[in-house]
């Protein structure tokens, strides 16, 4: 049984009696469902508009025209959701004074902090689970190709990850859960907004480093199907950077 | 078991305290004593090592608090002044998400459960909401989180803050118990606590120790005269001035004229064989005669509040180093 285990325990069981998890939750599935109802809609629509003018059925990519579009929006969607779910994992302990009983625990701080993130890391997995009910029914009625689907899936998990490291850290930062929460929105829209200037600048080396700071590039070629190293990499050291910052910020605000 | 020397913390240019030098021995109940703000949690903290000192050492049972913290905090039960609880779980949750984080194993920790529940009668409350029980209750299971793992030392802030006065007796009962098996340092700003259930006392003040000693030494130490309150049943008219007259006495106040009397003496002399022999011999009735010490009230205002005029028994006293060597 070791603390962090305990710590995962113990903050899965915390979320499944507040409302902020279930609000979360809800609104999380209810836009992914409404994303992919708006875009199976469209997919219909202009499948009808091609029989129309070739006067046969014709054949639709899914891929491309409904599950694409629904990761990349989920992706931004996530964004402002993450932070609500991460603000609360150490600014709370510190305005509870229960943080006390952590660091003075036999526990080190990067137990803490991976227990941290693992608890919301793995309450995300869960909704991100659910909403495979989508491709499911989608698959009864049509066929697609299911790797995209995959290589999608697994780019929400890393780019989930590197949200709830973000977040992690700001709420390391401050013993105000909303500061938090707008602190985790500024630094990932910050760093969304980088793949735009990244644009701007063209194909410089300045242009191109910029470019590849921001998740969204890195993210679009793991929903076309592409599962490259350089994007794995990204996002593992991204998300391993926030977590050592994280770490940093709890051991120094212990020296003030 | 415990020992601190010249352990300095400040935050920022704020001094919290300054060259905190005491040691506790093993089964000792030490009180921590001080008026709000004066170092009394940030000595704690330290100790828990919660945070790291800026300067000096401190050792709780042979390990440095900043160079082996797992192996400190490992035999440390500590109760903040805020008793750190999720209002969201069940004491019984709670416990158990405690016992996992001091790394107990199952056994240990089943036997651990069933001592603190016992021992602080939570047994009632076992599978309710913390959030919903009363501050008692919670200042309980606060109590029972820093004893789960059966620690030989424990630090306790303020531990009778906000119970009722049932419910401090209880506490003090529960603390006196545990000296012996347990190293106890707890902080408190109320005095007769320290009286009633530590061996030794720290007083500090604006984060610099003033005195450590034993409660009652304190009181005697810091008597500059012997006080003497005598009851005649029948005074004469003038007897202020026959007890003034009688060597060793100071002065005579009689608040009332009931028969009371208060005698000032000269300090190291005990008059009241003298005095006693005096009104029983000339047969004026003697109702009471006894000696008034300083209370820990006194003691602790003087050594707080009027520092200046500490100067002559001061200086002597506010040198723990020197309190050590003579241990």
């Amino acid at each position: 049984m070791t603390p962090v285990y305990a710590i995962i325990a113990k903050e899965l069981r915390s979320y499944f009696v507040s409302p902020i998890f279930y609000a979360v939750g809800a609104v999380f599935l209810l836009i992914f469902g409404i994303l992919s109802y708006v875009f199976v809609v469209n997919a219909g629509n202009q499948a009808i508009r091609l029989m129309q003018i070739q006067g046969a059925a014709a054949q639709l990519n899914l891929n491309d025209l409904v599950l694409r579009p629904t990761f990349s929006f989920t992706a931004v969607f996530l964004m402002l959701l993450l932070p609500i779910l991460t603000m609360r994992t150490f600014a709370e302990e510190r305005k509870l004074r229960t943080f006390e009983l952590l660091m003075t625990s036999p526990v080190g701080i990067n137990e803490i902090v991976v227990a941290k993130f693992l608890s919301v890391y793995l309450t995300f997995l869960g909704l991100l689970a659910l909403t495979g009910i989508v491709p499911l029914i989608l698959s009864l009625f049509s066929s697609f190709d299911w790797n995209p689907v995959f290589t999608g899936y697994l780019g929400l998990a890393l780019l989930g990850a590197l949200f709830i490291a973000t977040g992690v850290l700001a709420s390391a930062l401050t013993e105000n859960q909303i500061v938090a929460a707008f602190l985790s929105f500024g630094l990932l829209i910050l760093v969304w907004l980088l793949g735009g200037l990244g644009n701007v600048l063209g194909d410089t080396p300045i242009g191109n480093t910029i470019g590849y700071l921001s998740f969204i590039e890195h993210f679009d070629r793991l929903t076309r199907g592409l599962v490259d190293t350089k994007d794995l990499v990204y996002y593992l050291s991204s998300m391993v950077l926030m977590l050592f910052l994280a770490h940093r910020v709890v051991e120094s605000q212990r020296w003030k | 078991m415990i020992e601190v020397q010249n352990v300095t913390k400040r935050y920022g240019d704020h001094t919290a305290i300054e060259r905190v030098t005491f040691s506790v021995d093993k089964g000792e109940v030490l009180a921590f004593l001080g008026p709000n703000g004066a170092g009394k949690t940030t000595t704690m903290r330290i100790l828990t090592c919660f945070m790291p000192a800026n300067e000096g050492v401190a050792r709780v049972a042979g390990y440095d608090c900043f160079e082996q913290p797992l192996e400190v905090k490992r035999r440390i039960g500590y109760l903040p002044e805020t008793p750190p609880l999720y209002h969201e779980l069940t004491v019984q949750e709670y416990l158990t998400f405690v016992g996992r984080l001091k790394g107990l194993s199952a056994e240990n920790f089943r036997s651990g459960l069933d001592r603190v529940v016992e021992r602080l009668s939570l047994g009632e409350v076992r599978h309710r909401l913390i959030g919903n029980l009363s501050r008692g209750y919670q200042q309980r299971v606060g109590l029972a989180q820093a004893l789960l793992h059966n620690p030989p030392v424990l630090i306790l802030d303020e531990p009778t803050a906000g119970l009722d006065p049932k419910q401090i007796i209880e506490m003090r009962e529960l603390i006196k118990s545990l000296a012996g098996s347990h190293t106890v340092i707890l902080s408190t700003h109320i005095l007769p606590e320290a009286t009633a259930v530590c061996q030794r006392v720290v007083i500090i003040n604006a984060g610099r120790i003033v005195a450590v000693d034993r409660p009652d030494r304190l009181s005697a130490r810091l008597r500059r005269s012997e006080k003497i309150s005598v009851t005649v049943k029948a005074p004469p008219a003038g007897l202020a001035e026959r007890f003034r007259a009688l060597p060793g006495v100071q002065s005579v106040f009689e608040p009332t004229d009931t028969g009371a009397f208060l005698l000032e003496c000269e300090l190291g002399r005990d008059l009241r064989d003298e005095i006693a022999r005096f009104v029983v011999e000339n047969g004026w009735g003697l109702l009471e005669l006894k000696t008034i010490s300083m209370t820990l009230e006194d003691v602790f205002l003087r050594l707080t509040q009027h520092e200046e005029g500490m100067v002559g028994e001061g200086a002597e006293v506010s040198t723990p180093s020197k309190e050590q060597t003579r241990r």
